[in-house]
């Protein structure tokens, strides 16, 4: 009974209410201070899983706006919608000099859904799954705008489980795991009828299910893979990004096919406070329920 | 078949986006100066190097680095030197960019206020946003001269 009332509120509370009054505070004159020099939308947005890129896919650009002799940080909610899940995303970061991005994140899947299936099929009664990302990445070399070579960083991403009671019992290994992973991004400036063209990517090495939210390793397979992950983007002026991003996927379990994320996104960044991003996403076939397509909408701060 | 579906999407996306602009690339070769006038030729550059003015000098991040220069002067160079970038008629008679820079020491922030305030003027003065990426990305073989890189 108190689940049942406590859920809808729970849903309300941060699906609604939080990023209303984060936008609320975000737009307040009270907080309008000096929020970095580099160029609007250069920080890129705040991935699913805390680091600075797009939605699914972390980018080379470092999160917030800060440059060499800057500091910066970022605030950033996010929520999927897709077929049999939702998944809600809090995330915090700091950039040192556009040299060093720390990042914490914490990810709840709600299982909707699946709940019958594990309740039936394994007698476990557990309605959510929830993650930690602790993040860092390192700027290596270049600017994304201004080097012809673009821009290189590498970052890593440390994964704890919360509850580990569902992902134990679908086979995975670990309860906590750690992404590696190296990104190259580039601003090709007017490239398309005249238009910036922003394109990353990025290769991961990572032992994680499902990011993480399924454990890690599996009976399939244990060890680390590497993982290629892309994404461009079409600047339709310096306030409006349109484009899609795709992240390969490892496949560690027999107990349910894993299949490789994809996005089609427009973020709008109306000035260096504020960045809202809708996409619509495509995860495949996520813990035995199959092509899992959604709604993705994200809304981030920068300070 | 969600698999298939994904791969060749994202496969479609980055052709098209490699046609665009292998298509946008080849339309360039022939020199022209319609770059010049989409900036407004040389009365429309010298706008936009005024407002350029009076925002650095409004900005605490580099306003100092431009501390006792010949205001008259330093605006008919940046003028000339934008014009003639643009493709128009004119001829920059300043000196070297990297000779220029060389004692300034010029960060990454003080670059990128620059950057913003160009931008900032170029939409005060109503420059088609292609005409401004046009405009920077000639602008951008001189970043390792002005950071001293």
């Amino acid at each position: 009974m108190t689940r049942l009332v406590a859920q809808p509120i729970k849903k309300l509370w941060t699906g609604t209410l939080v990023p209303l009054m984060a936008l609320g505070l975000l737009v307040s004159p009270a907080v309008m201070a000096d929020v970095g020099s580099r160029i609007w939308a250069t920080g890129g947005v705040t991935t699913i899983e805390g680091s600075a890129g797009g939605g699914l896919v972390p980018w080379a650009m470092l999160g917030s706006y800060a440059s060499d002799e800057e500091w910066g940080g970022t605030l950033a909610l996010s929520r999927a919608e897709v077929d049999d899940y939702s998944l809600a995303v809090t995330g915090a970061g700091l950039n040192w000099n556009n040299r060093v991005e720390v990042t914490i994140a914490r990810q709840t899947l709600d299982l909707d859904s699946l709940v019958f299936t594990l309740k039936n099929g394994f007698g476990l009664e557990q309605d959510e799954l929830n993650q930690d990302i602790f993040g860092v990445k390192v700027r290596l070399a270049g600017d994304v705008l201004y080097s012809p070579w673009g821009q290189w960083s590498a970052g890593v991403q440390h994964k704890r489980q919360r509850d580990f009671t569902v992902p134990n019992a679908i086979g995975a290994r670990d309860d906590n795991g750690t992404d590696v992973y190296f990104s190259g991004s580039k601003v090709f400036f007017a490239a398309v009828f005249g238009r910036n063209l922003l394109v990353n990517g990025t290769l991961r090495g990572t032992r994680a299910n499902q990011g993480g939210l399924l454990g890690f390793g599996g009976d399939l397979n244990n060890g680390y893979e590497i993982m290629a992950e892309a994404g461009v983007g079409v600047f339709i002026n310096r306030q409006w990004l349109v484009g899609a991003e795709y992240r390969q996927k490892p496949d560690n379990l027999s107990f349910a096919r894993e299949d490789d994320w994809w996005d089609m996104f427009i973020a709008w960044v109306p000035d260096r406070r504020l960045a809202v991003t809708a996409a619509f996403v495509n995860l495949g076939e996520i813990a035995t329920l199959e092509d899992q397509q959604g709604i993705y909408l994200s809304l981030q701060g920068s300070f | 078949m969600g698999l298939r579906i994904t791969k060749t999407t994202i496969a479609a996306l980055l052709i098209t986006t490699g046609l665009v602009l292998g298509g946008c690339q080849s339309l360039q070769h022939e020199p022209d100066n319609r770059l010049y006038m989409q900036l407004g030729e040389r009365s429309g550059i010298a706008d936009v190097v005024e407002d350029l003015l009076y925002l650095i000098v409004a900005d605490e991040r580099i306003n100092h680095q431009f501390k006792g220069m010949n205001v008259a002067q330093f605006h008919r160079n940046l003028t000339d030197q934008l014009c003639e970038l643009s493709g128009g008629p004119c001829t920059y008679t300043g000196r070297e960019m990297r000779e220029l820079h060389a004692d300034m020491g010029v960060t990454a922030t003080q670059f990128n206020a620059l950057a913003e305030n160009l931008i900032l003027a170029m939409e005060k003065n109503r420059i088609p946003t292609a005409a401004q990426n046009q405009l920077i990305k000639r602008l951008l073989p001189m970043y390792p001269d002005i950071r001293h890189l």
